[in-house]
């Protein structure tokens, strides 16, 4: 037990003031923020019993850049290129929420051609964001490799994709305030449907390797179960929250863009442990390539842009907007004040990773470390997110 | 049985361990220094400036407006502007950058400053491999290691190339009707600076 150094938390911690274990002997370790599974620069702060966790502090504020505050200084066009870096596996959908803040500001109306293309980039980069967050999931579980890279090969394809429509593999800046940057390439919808027929190959191969692999079960089933109340109470939004049983997702809730139109189920766990967590998202795959078969087939060619809307000396009219769009990894949303100016006189960022993250010790409580980054990884966080 | 989910994953991975000895497709990777992967046509890692013609001087199409150093998110374009003025390819005087610097280490390429560019004078490059050895000097990129040809343009990207050469054209060739017309009554009024600041709302 090092001597509280810093803040005020560490003596709260102290050994003192815990019920000890058996024989009274705790030992505070920090994991992270250079620990291999912490998805980044995350640290726990872990008071154990012998290999229990009686006490998690989450510490955060590693990767903070300050993005709300830069945006309050910059216009919002130069917002959007930052919005990217916020869970930078996921830029589209980042894209997408401020583009929709923007536009309730703004009253911009998005084209049907380009509430399409954003319903398309938005399931593409679900099923990329599911599929690595499981592969890491069970490199966390010790199967080293194998399932990892078996996800990264499907999460590759749909990366080519999008560099071919924005340029960018990952920071992909293509949203823009009532309606997209780029027209789709030649044979872009071609090759997304190739991509999207071969996609439930790879799920049912990944099923077979993984879902029922009695060592898989062993260490998820009955694992940092979240109850449905207490993910309620503190906000947890996601596949988290629909592992833990609650019906809620944005997509149906707002119906935000055009997702009243497609035909799709929301797939609900019941235990909420790891194992259900895991289940949800491979189910939340299946549910979007249902959703990309019909947009693709659906697509109408049109404008992808508001005739409206200007790059250059973008003022949006003094008020306020909420946007918010279901992430894959929850509700994602941006508040924004404008008060007539160029850049927005407030901004903020409701990010879903750090808010799933304060359930963290509620669920990991009384398991084993081993176990601790295993419940951490169904999280599904991105350290970008989580500090902006 | 117990273990038998087991043995199904393992089944899985020799097949495709196995597999990829017999379908190139199982294959997803190349051994890159050596072999590489085309580049998709609009991939982009760092903004160059065009020029017309020979000269990477007289032919730049920057006038200087500021606009890329001001929309720029990470503040990485510096300007100075010209005291006096050249003629552009409509042949009207503008001024030129006495100046542009662009920081390659800070540099995020995120082509913001080719979207609000009015004058189709800023583009991305997809030459990736930039490291140097000087970590100042060598990341700090000036005009004259910034101008590239409009041929090389068309090279990269030969689709978006193709429709700013046909949007200059055809700018060129109102202005030259209009200049005709003009030239009737009586001789052509000088524009001010910054009067084509319109064309090219959205790209």
């Amino acid at each position: 037990m090092t001597s509280g150094n810093t803040a005020p938390v560490e003596e709260e911690m102290s050994p003192d003031s815990i019920d000890g274990g058996s024989e009274g002997q705790l030992l505070e370790i920090a994991l992270g923020p250079h620990h291999p599974s912490t998805h980044g620069v995350f640290r726990m702060d872990v008071v154990l019993d012998g290999e229990r966790v009686v006490k998690l502090k989450p510490v955060f504020g590693y990767l903070h850049r300050n993005h709300e505050k830069i945006a309050e200084t910059a216009s919002y066009l130069s917002s959007m290129p930052y919005t990217d870096r916020l869970d930078y596996m996921c830029s589209l959908t980042n894209n997408w929420a401020y583009a929709l803040a923007v536009e309730k500001l703004a009253g911009l109306q998005v084209p049907e051609r380009a509430e399409y293309i954003r319903v398309i980039t938005a399931e593409l980069t679900r099923l990329q964001n599911h599929a690595s967050t499981i592969g890491f999931l069970t490199q966390e579980m010790g199967a080293s490799g194998t399932p990892l890279m078996y996800a990264f090969r499907e999460r590759e394809k749909i990366l080519d994709l999008f560099e071919s429509l924005t340029g960018s593999r990952m920071m992909c800046n293509y949203m823009r305030f009532g309606g997209c940057r780029v027209e789709l390439p030649s044979g872009w919808l071609e090759q997304t449907k190739k991509v999207v027929e071969a996609f439930p190959r790879f799920l049912d191969e990944y099923e077979r390797l993984l879902t029922g692999n009695e060592i898989f079960m062993a260490r998820a089933q009955g694992v940092g179960v979240l109850k449905k109340e207490l993910a309620i109470n503190a906000g947890v939004t996601g596949p988290m929250l629909r592992a833990s049983g609650v019906n809620y997702d944005i997509r149906k809730v707002d119906k935000y863009g055009i997702y009243e139109r497609f035909d799709f189920k929301i797939p609900l766990g019941e235990h909420g442990d790891v194992y259900d967590r895991y289940m949800i998202r491979m189910l939340e795959m299946r549910e979007s390539l249902k959703i990309l078969n019909q947009a693709l087939h659906d697509i109408p060619p049109g404008p992808i842009m508001d005739a409206k809307a200007k790059i250059r000396g973008f003022r949006p009219p003094i008020g306020e907007a909420y946007g918010r769009i279901e992430s894959p990894k929850g509700e994602l949303g941006f508040y924004l004040i404008s008060d007539g100016s160029p850049n927005p006189y407030r901004y903020r960022v409701r990010p879903p990773s750090l808010i799933n993250l304060t359930v963290l010790e509620d669920m990991c409580r009384d398991y084993s470390v081993a176990d601790t980054i295993v419940i951490f990884g169904t999280v599904d966080i991105v350290l970008g997110e989580v500090d902006r | 049985m117990l273990g038998e989910g087991i043995v199904k994953g393992l089944a899985e991975t020799a097949k495709n361990f196995f597999g990829s000895y017999v379908s190139k497709d199982r294959l997803t990777t190349v051994q890159f220094p050596e072999e590489r992967l085309p580049q998709a046509e609009a991939a982009r890692n760092f903004p160059f400036l065009v020029y017309d013609g020979n000269d990477c001087q007289e032919g730049l199409r920057c006038v200087a407006c500021q606009i890329c150093e001001k929309e720029c998110p990470p503040k990485c374009i510096f300007i100075e502007k010209s005291k006096d003025k050249k003629p552009d390819y409509l042949g009207k005087p503008q001024f030129f950058p006495a100046v542009f610097n662009i920081d390659v280490s800070v540099c995020m390429s995120c082509q913001i400053c080719v979207e609000v560019c009015p004058f189709d004078a800023i583009e991305m490059d997809t030459a990736f491999e930039l490291s140097t050895d000087n970590r100042f000097a060598g990341l700090l990129w000036r005009k004259a290691q910034l101008a590239k040809p409009n041929e090389y343009f068309h090279q990269i990207h030969p689709v978006a190339s193709a429709e700013v050469d046909e949007r200059l054209t055809a700018a060129k060739v109102k202005a030259e009707a209009k200049a005709k017309a003009a030239a009737d009554p009586k001789p052509a009024t000088p524009t001010p600076p910054h009067a084509n600041i319109e064309p090219a709302t959205t790209k």
